[in-house]
Order: structure tokens, then C-alpha cells, then sequence
């Protein structure tokens, strides 16, 4: 007999952490191939770049830190909260820009408050808004779908132009608001919702190709709910919340302000409501909680989009939000069985 | 005939692997050559032995008891020689040893005739008390896995009454089948035992909470109460779900209560019963049998023939091993010994520990199935899943994270001691976290932190009542003293020392009167306080007064 004893249940989990992570992965593909399907290869060049630069990160960190490397890299925590932090730049950011990101992402998102489980800020959106806050210029310069301008660059183009190999001026002309942008401008102009929407970024839903790319979140979404990776609460509450405003700003005032469904299929809200706000370590846990905290975050999305100073506000509504999940945990603890109380 | 089912929140499904140890039926285990009885096989006071060694012992005779109530004697589980009362390796938890008395098995298997047996009434004729009595004698106690003594447990809910009495066949860890096999076996004896049950508690009805992945069970027992004379007794069939056999989540599913946070389930007119204790006061009234044998399961990947057996208490594992034809693998460090199930059973040292009363199943675990790694974890991702799944809705994260941080009272906070140990959170979690090992090392921490507490407690009213006793001595003393100098005095009254114009009683008086201002006068460091600092000092009392009064 093993003289190791080792305490009851002895039942491994249907879920391990990395099938988890696994999940959200193959959650994220079908919105990112959209992704690279309008946008072309520099978006997966972020991806790359982001990932090969998280595992080092992560790797250094453990290091230092004195903690088995092997299992947390393949627990493939890095590679999500990469890969979500990679979706957030332009496409064709340079190297530089993605490493600085990411080591903000990992060192101070992450391991300076313990590594996974303990940071009480959802890591990609912390090192998002480092770059946003900091490098707004190559932050904010993004490029026209290639639906759109026509024009596509290689993978090599966009290789090159990661690593500054190739000449900026020449794609210059390529870049461009993002629909988002141009209705956030249109808005300060005070441009009525009809006369915004005549440029051509704008489609059916929301903007031209942005609103396949939600379709492509929304599909990974509903794979995380069917496979029970996260549970339906927050992404339910961030849109709930979102719509709430939406809704009774455009019936108020229909035109000026756009309609509730280019809101919810322009900018991040799909994956923010699916991907980034469910991040479980930062977000509140209980169920109660968890729907306040999402619509918080819904609310707060439409808040900084109509009236802030950002064209879309996903990264910050989720920080706010994960500062709150805490003390919101606290108020919401379910009612114990056997309890006195009716209903807490 | 049904009532309308509730559900508890959370608990999980899981693969029952029922079959394999069902297929064979109830076999009767063969003697082995020793017995090994631990004097204490039951949860309360423990027993004294009433043999020595060299005694020769037969089959039902009491061999160890205690005069408390909370407790259940031991008796020889068949007839041979007392061969050692020492300390053996039991079957517990802490892989500890304990004392046990040691029968060397003659073979013979000669029954004690009981005396009382034929001058005895009929059953019929017994009071309640007399039942209650027979019980307690026979060493019974619950078999469901609390092993709490049955005659106790009966007499409480008899003095508190009884509205409804719940028997538990629900029987929902996995791979545990003792139970389905004593009801498929024993149906009748379940009944009459219900029976007895109903005469001493007078209930107004009776549930019998089976699940419904035991149908042959369900049918014997429907059959079985038909058949019998119980009143209002009901077999009822409860969904497949674990841990639907905890009392509370039993009670929850067929009445719809819930036992309320820190009582019991006498404290909502419920008394809840496992159907193998049935069995148990069945034989005792009707055969006059005491509590010798249970039936128990032996499963796993890593035995070649999973089954049940009806074997002696006190039997070793390895005997029982080798009846289910042995392990299936030879290297012993490739499997792990379990008794109980999965979910809530532990680990055993080696199969040299006996059968117990509470030994409800032996699971044989090939070693690489266990899913921990012991002392490493990945860490909590806060995932909420362990809500999910908890029985009892409590915030397993959450205590997790306060028990790690040893911030034991926050845990508190977070109801530790609702936790019932069913093991789901931990089954459940993507990081592996021994959750539950958690919470019972928190549940220890905080129960021995409280000991210590009642300790200091009683040690310091002992040192303020020595003070005062010394204090009392000394102006006894003092008092004796005066008297005693005062009689010298007007015995010798020319003496020229004494000054006889002051009256020593006033001086004495003056003395104590001096002494008690400066000791009021001394200043203490409560003194001079701000009023916020006296508000705080205020507060600080009225929280350890509170928490006083809740520990009481």
C-alpha cells in the first residue's frame, strides 16, 4: 500500500485548469480567423508575437520567483491572456509596442501580485491601457478593413512591418478610424446618427467586417456557455447593461444616437462580455455578484462610448469593475442552507 | 401514493460504478483467524475492556463497554482466546493506532446464551425504555457512516418528539453498494426495524428515501412494506444525485425543510435513520443478536472481484481482500486503500486494520487514478464552480482562501462549520485544490483555538478566585492576630511598649482603611484615557462578552 495518504475525494475534475484554457482558446478562433479574414496577416502577427513574448515573460517570472515553470506554462494562462491582448492592438503594431504591452501585462498584471489567481486586474486589459494611455498614436491607428481599401499585405509585409524592416509612409494611407472612432467623432461634431453612418466603414450591423468578427466572438461565446467553460451571468449582465442605456437613449433620441445593435456588434463588447469580463480570478464570484458586476461593466461601456474620452471604454469599465469584484462578493454571499434569514 | 420532491441546491453526478460490486450478490465472508476489536468504534465516550487476556470469549458477548450513555459496547464477533489488548492499527483518518482487544479465533463459533433471553417478555410487551435499553446493549450504532450510538440518538428524538422519521437508503457515494445489497437481502428485517423504530418514536408517517439507480431495492422495500403491518410508511424514490444520502440534503429533498444552521435534525421534528441500523435493531429484538457483523462492499479497479460480504466485525481487510480474489495488481505501491467512498472515504495505511463498524466500503484505487498530486496544486482561479456544486451554498473559494491565509475566524465568517465534507467542491475544482483537507484543518484549528480559549478562560477565574481566597486568609490571620494581642494586652497592661491611648481596633481599622485608598489611589493604565480610547476598551469588552456568549 502507498503510505501517502492522500485526503478524500479521491474524483478528478471533468474540467482541469488547462481544459479550461484550452476552451477559451478554441473559443476565440472562430471570431479571430474573422479577425484575419478582414484585417489580413498582421493581426495574427500580433497573436504570434504576443504569445512567443507572454511564455518569456512567464517563464522569467517563475524564475525568479522560484516556482515550477513546466506546469504554469502549459496550463496556457499566458497564451490567453496574450492572445485576448493581442486582439486589442491595431493590427501591424510594432514589436516594441506588443513587448512592452505584454511585459506589463505579464510582470505587473500579473506575477507582481502573485501569478495566477491573484491579480486582482484582469492582466491583458492592465497592459492594454498602459499602451493606450501611453502610446496613443500607434495606439489608435488602425487600418481600414481590406474589403474595403482594396488593398491586402502579404505575410512578409506585415512581418516586416512589425519589426520596422519596412517603411511606415508607405501603408499610411491604408489607416483609419475605426467605425467606432469616426461615430464617437461625428457625434462631437454633432453630426446626426444618418449623416455618420454615410461613411463606408459602416455596415448592416455595425462596422463594415467588425460586425462579422462579433458574429465570430458571439459563436466562441456560445461555445463557453455549452461547454460550461464559463457561466451565462456576465456575459448576460455586460449586454443587459449595455442595451439598458442603449436602448432608452436611442428611443429618446433616435436621431443622434446610434441603435442598440450597432452597439453591440461594434468594438469589443462581444468579446469584452464573453472573453475578458468572465475572467474568472478578477471577476466577482458569486452569481448574485456576477450579475451586478456585469451589468457595471455594460453601463460603464456605454458611459465612456457616448460621454468619455475613449471611442470604446472595455478596458476600462472591466478594471473599474474588477476593483468593485471584491467588495461586491462580500454583499452578495448566497443565503447557507438551513440559514434563518428568508433571503439575504 | 407520493409526496412532492425537493431538490437541494448544487451537488454533482458522477459515475456510480455500482454494477460490478452488485453482479455477485451478498456473500457470506468465511472466519478469519483473528479478530481485531478497537474498544472504540463509535463517535462519543470510549470503552473500557471487561476481559483480559487468556479469557475465552464466545459470540455475542459484551468484551468492552463504558458506563456513559454516548457510547456502544463491543462485543465478541465469534467465539476463541483474548490473545492481546494493546495498541493496533485502526481504520481512522489520522492512520493512528488505538487499543484493541485481539480474539484468536477458535473456529467453533460458539454463541453466549443470553440468560435474560428466555425470562424476558415478548417484544411486544417491552416499553419504550426496555427497547431503548436492548438497543444500547447490543452495541448498535448508526451504519449509515456516522457510527453515532443508535440507542442515544433514539432516546433524544423520543424526549423531543417526532413528526416524521426518515430512513436513508439513498446510498449515493459511488461504488458503494452495501446497503442496496442489504435492502435487496434484508427487506423484511428493514421493516420490522422501521417498526420498532415507529413504537418507541410514534411518528405520524415514515420515508424511506431510496435513489432511483436502485430499482430492485425499490421494488423489495415497496413489497416489503406492503406486506408488513407499518403504518404510513412510505418508499420513496429520489433522484440519482450525490450527495442526496446527507442527512440534511435527505431531509431537504423529502420534506422540503432544511435542519436550521447549528441544530439538528430532532430540532425540526425529524429524526433520520440509515436502513443497516434497521437491520441492526431487527436481529438484536428479534434474534437477540448484538452487533457483530455489517455488510460490506469491496470495489475499485484494483480488486479482481468486486462484491459484498457479510463479514464479522473486527475481520482484517486483507482477510477480506482475499476473499474478492485479491488484488489485481502485486506491486503494493501501485494501488491506494480507501475505506468509504470516493468522495468522503480516506485512506487506510495497509489492509492490516480491521472492519469496524463503520466500515461501509473498502475501495481498492489503482494509484495512478488519484488525481492529486500530494502538496502540489495549481492555485485558485476563482472560478466559482465549487459554489456551483456545494450542498450546503456555501463560498468553498472563499473559505478556502481564508483557511490558506489561516485567517481561520474569517472562515468562520463564511459558515466553516456548515461545511458537511461531501467532497463536491473538491471533486469539481479545474486547479485540484484539496479543498476539503482545507476546511477540516481549519475546523481543528478553530475547535482547538477554542479549547484553549475555555482553558485560559477557566484558568483565569481560578487565579482570581485563589486571590481572593488568599486575601480572605490574610485578614483572617490579621483579625486572629489583633485578638490574640489584645488579650496580651490586658493580661499585661503595665507593659510600657503599648501606647494605650490609641484604641488598637481603630489603628487596625485606620490601617486597612489607608492601605485600600492607596490601592485605589495607585494608578492603574486605564487611567487617564481619552474617551475615544475608553469607547474603543468599551468596544473590545462587548465583542469578547458576545463571542463568549456564542461559544457558550
Amino acid at each position: 500500500m502507498t503510505s501517502v495518504m492522500v485526503s478524500s475525494p479521491y474524483v478528478s475534475p471533468s474540467k482541469s485548469l488547462r481544459q479550461l484554457m484550452i476552451n477559451v482558446i478554441i473559443g476565440l478562433i472562430p471570431g479571430t480567423l474573422a479577425y484575419i479574414w478582414f484585417f489580413g496577416y498582421g493581426v495574427m502577427v500580433n497573436i504570434i508575437l504576443a504569445i512567443a513574448f507572454a511564455l518569456i515573460f512567464e517563464a522569467i517570472a517563475l524564475k525568479l520567483r522560484d516556482k515550477p515553470i513546466r506546469p504554469h506554462l502549459t496550463d496556457f494562462s499566458a497564451v490567453v491572456a496574450a492572445w485576448l491582448f493581442a486582439l486589442c492592438l491595431p493590427m501591424n503594431s510594432p514589436w516594441w509596442l506588443v513587448l512592452i504591452g505584454i511585459g506589463f501585462t505579464m510582470i505587473a498584471g500579473k506575477h507582481l501580485y502573485g501569478g495566477l489567481g491573484f491579480n486582482p486586474f484582469n492582466p491583458a486589459m492592465v497592459g492594454y491601457v498602459v499602451l493606450l494611455i501611453s502610446f496613443p498614436k500607434e495606439m489608435t491607428t488602425w487600418y481600414l478593413p481590406e474589403v474595403i481599401s482594396g488593398d491586402s499585405l502579404s505575410l512578409l509585409d506585415s512581418l516586416a512591418y512589425s519589426f520596422g524592416f519596412a517603411d511606415i509612409q508607405q501603408w499610411d494611407a491604408l489607416s483609419s478610424a475605426t467605425p467606432l472612432d469616426q461615430y464617437k467623432t461625428g457625434l462631437t461634431q454633432d453630426l446626426a446618427a444618418s449623416e455618420i453612418f454615410q461613411s463606408p466603414v459602416f455596415g448592416t450591423l455595425g462596422g463594415v467586417g467588425w460586425e462579422w468578427i462579433a458574429g465570430g466572438w458571439l459563436i466562441g461565446g456560445a461555445w463557453l456557455l455549452i461547454s460550461r467553460t464559463i457561466n451565462w451571468h456576465i456575459p448576460v449582465a455586460v449586454l443587459v447593461g449595455l442595451l439598458i442605456f442603449a436602448i432608452g437613449e436611442y428611443i429618446s433620441d433616435p436621431g443622434t444616437r446610434a441603435s442598440p445593435l450597432f452597439h453591440l456588434f461594434s468594438g469589443s463588447i462581444i468579446i469584452g462580455a464573453f472573453f475578458i469580463a468572465t475572467d474568472p480570478v478578477t471577476a466577482a464570484t458569486t452569481n448574485k455578484g456576477r450579475i451586478i458586476y456585469g451589468m457595471m461593466i455594460g453601463m460603464l461601456i456605454y458611459i465612456i462610448r457616448s460621454w468619455g474620452g475613449y471611442p470604446d471604454g472595455v478596458a476600462f469599465a472591466v478594471l473599474l469593475a474588477n476593483m468593485c469584484a471584491p467588495f461586491i462578493d462580500y454583499y452578495t454571499q448566497p443565503r447557507i442552507y438551513g440559514s434563518q434569514d428568508k433571503d439575504e | 401514493m407520493s409526496i412532492k420532491l425537493h431538490e437541494f441546491h448544487g451537488g454533482m453526478h458522477t459515475e456510480d460504478h455500482k454494477a460490478e460490486s452488485l453482479a455477485p450478490g451478498l456473500q457470506q465472508a468465511t472466519l478469519p483467524a483473528q479478530l481485531t476489536l478497537p474498544l472504540k468504534q463509535h463517535i462519543g465516550d470510549s470503552n473500557k475492556p471487561l476481559v483480559t487476556i487468556g479469557d475465552r470469549v464466545l459470540r455475542g458477548q459484551v468484551i468492552a463497554d463504558s458506563s456513559s450513555l454516548i457510547s456502544a459496547p463491543i462485543h465478541a464477533s465469534s467465539s476463541g482466546v483474548v490473545s492481546g489488548i494493546s495498541a493496533q492499527p485502526i481504520p481512522h483518518p489520522s492512520g493512528q493506532c488505538d487499543v484493541c482487544i485481539v480474539i484468536d479465533v477458535d473456529g467453533k463459533d460458539e454463541s453466549i446464551e443470553s440468560q435474560s433471553q428466555s425470562q424476558s417478555k415478548k417484544i411486544e410487551d417491552l416499553s419504550a425504555s426496555e427497547l431503548i435499553d436492548k438497543i444500547h446493549r447490543a452495541g448498535i450504532v448508526g451504519l449509515g457512516g456516522a457510527v453515532f450510538p443508535a440507542a442515544a440518538k433514539i432516546s433524544r428524538g423520543d424526549n423531543l418528539g417526532i413528526k416524521t422519521l426518515i430512513i436513508n437508503g439513498a446510498e449515493c457515494e459511488p461504488y458503494i453498494t452495501c446497503d442496496d445489497t442489504l435492502m435487496q437481502n434484508y427487506a423484511s428485517e428493514v421493516v420490522s426495524g422501521i417498526g420498532y423504530l415507529q413504537r418507541i418514536l410514534k411518528p405520524e408517517n415514515t420515508l424511506i428515501g431510496i435513489e432511483d439507480n436502485k430499482p430492485v431495492a425499490i421494488k423489495l422495500m415497496q413489497a416489503a412494506v406492503i406486506e408488513s403491518a407499518v403504518a404510513k410508511t412510505e418508499v420513496i424514490t429520489i433522484p440519482t444525485i450525490y450527495p442526496s444520502g446527507g442527512e440534511k440534503q435527505l431531509i431537504k429533498i423529502l420534506t422540503g425543510k432544511e435542519v436550521p444552521a447549528g441544530k439538528l435534525a430532532f430540532d425540526i421534528g425529524l429524526f433520520c435513520q440509515n436502513v443497516g441500523t434497521c437491520v441492526a435493531i431487527t436481529q438484536t429484538l428479534e434474534q437477540s443478536q448484538p452487533l457483530i457483523s455489517r455488510i460490506v462492499t469491496i470495489s475499485g479497479d484494483g480488486i479482481q472481484q468486486p462484491g459484498n460480504w457479510e463479514v464479522r466485525l473486527g475481520t482484517p481487510i486483507s482477510h477480506l481482500i482475499n476473499l474478492a480474489g485479491g488484488y489485481k495488481r502485486n506491486q503494493s505501491e501501485s494501488q491506494h486503500l480507501v475505506m468509504g467512498g470516493p468522495m468522503m472515504g480516506f485512506s487506510l495505511p495497509s489492509d492490516h486494520v480491521p472492519v469496524v463498524k463503520a466500515t461501509n466500503n473498502i475501495l481498492v484505487m489503482l494509484q495512478e487514478t488519484i488525481p492529486f498530486t500530494p502538496g502540489y496544486h495549481d492555485e485558485c482561479i476563482r472560478c466559482g464552480k465549487c459554489a456551483d456544486v456545494c450542498p450546503a451554498q456555501l463560498l468553498p473559494q472563499q473559505m478556502y482562501w481564508e483557511a490558506r491565509a489561516k485567517n481561520y475566524e474569517r472562515s468562520e465568517e463564511y459558515h466553516l462549520f456548515d461545511c458537511i465534507e461531501c467532497g463536491c467542491c473538491a471533486a469539481v475544482c479545474p486547479s485540484q485544490i484539496p479543498l476539503v483537507q482545507y476546511y477540516r484543518a481549519a475546523k481543528s484549528e478553530v475547535r482547538a483555538s477554542r479549547q484553549a480559549l475555555f482553558r485560559s478562560d477557566r484558568a483565569r477565574l481560578r487565579f482570581e478566585f485563589r486571590e481572593q481566597r488568599l486575601l480572605l486568609k490574610k485578614q483572617q490571620d490579621e483579625e486572629r492576630r489583633r485578638i490574640k494581642r489584645e488579650a496580651l494586652q490586658k493580661k499585661n497592661p503595665k507593659n510600657p511598649d503599648t501606647k494605650t491611648e490609641v484604641d488598637p481596633v481603630q489603628a487596625a481599622l485606620e490601617r486597612v482603611k489607608a492601605k485600600k485608598q492607596s490601592q485605589a489611589a495607585e494608578p492603574k493604565n486605564t487611567t487617564n484615557l481619552t474617551p475615544a480610547q475608553l469607547e474603543k476598551i468599551e468596544e473590545a469588552d462587548a465583542r469578547r462578552r458576545a463571542a463568549r456568549e456564542q461559544r457558550e
